[in-house]
């Protein structure tokens, strides 16, 4: 559920940095951690660590692949949807 | 398994609250059109007292330094709003347990700031070479078009606000002597209105 949500807010949001995310989706920073692992394993979002000031930043994207995987569930649901109607 | 609907939904919710910034607060537009208001009256007792208050007479603004006080006011006025927005939003979204800094709040804020802030030094400039008469219409164009700037980033309600602001300008620039009651109008009344309305319809 918590990639779900990762991956609906880097639909659209260019990018999104791991302490809004942790806001957002109100989890713990391991937790978040291992999910955000998980997705960047199957390359659905890229990585780009950077700093401001001297606190590390890392934000996240979502990649091409990872849009089209989001895409691809969309409509999935979507067809669920309609078969429970007819 | 969870229904479809149910994720749907999710997904639709995680898109809104990670681009808007949601917890704009109703009551404090009504109370910034209340400032709005009273400082139109100090203005019309300054520049056209017992007069009717519209009409060209802006040479009197010249006099007495009534253009130093009409300035001061209109900056107290506007740093009163700002604080109002600012501290009642924030209860607002800890009372939503939200929080308030967020990439989209800050995103936000930076839309509406980038069109107000121009305008404002544009109105200095404005003054400063005497165009007085163009000065009300001017902000009321520029915190118009800086809310539908804003409007992609919280609730879409206040596009309208923004449109109805650019209508009086327009017309207030066409009417220069009408310039203090349109003022009144579109940063007094509109914001008690469109305040009022998002109470009812988001704050309750």
């Amino acid at each position: 559920m918590v990639r779900l949500r990762v991956m609906s807010i880097l639909m659209v949001n260019e990018e999104y940095d791991f302490n809004s995310f942790k806001e957002m989706l109100d989890v713990t920073d391991g937790n978040l951690a291992s999910h955000l692992k998980n997705l960047e394993k199957q390359e659905y979002i890229q990585v780009s660590k950077s700093f401001v000031g001297r606190k590390p930043l890392t934000n996240y994207s979502a990649t091409e692949s990872g849009k089209q995987a989001f895409q691809a569930h969309l409509e999935f649901l979507e067809n669920l949807i309609k078969e429970n109607k007819s | 398994m969870r229904k479809p609907e149910q994720e749907l939904a999710e997904i639709k919710s995680m898109m809104e609250r990670s681009t808007r910034f949601l917890s704009l607060s109703g009551l404090s537009g009504i109370l910034a059109g209340t400032y709005a208001l009273i400082a139109a009256g100090l203005a019309y007792a300054w520049v056209y007292y017992p007069n009717v208050p519209f009409g060209t007479n802006i040479e009197l603004i010249g006099q007495e330094n009534i253009l130093g006080k009409l300035l001061v006011t209109a900056a107290v006025v506007l740093l009163f709003s700002i604080g109002t927005a600012w501290l009642m939003s924030q209860s607002k979204s800890k009372k939503k347990a939200q929080k308030f800094w967020t990439p989209a709040s800050k995103r936000f804020i930076q839309a509406l700031l980038v069109p107000l802030v121009v305008g404002g030094i544009f109105c200095l400039a404005l003054m400063s070479r005497g165009y007085l008469v163009i000065v009300a219409p001017a902000t009321l164009i520029f915190y118009g078009l800086a809310l539908i700037n804003a409007s992609t980033f919280t609730l879409t309600d206040i596009k309208y606000l923004g449109y109805c602001q650019l209508v009086l300008g327009i017309i207030s620039a066409f009417f220069p002597g009408y310039g203090l009651l349109l003022w009144a109008m579109g940063f007094g009344v509109l914001h008690i209105i469109y305040g009022a309305m998002m109470y009812y319809k988001y704050d309750r």
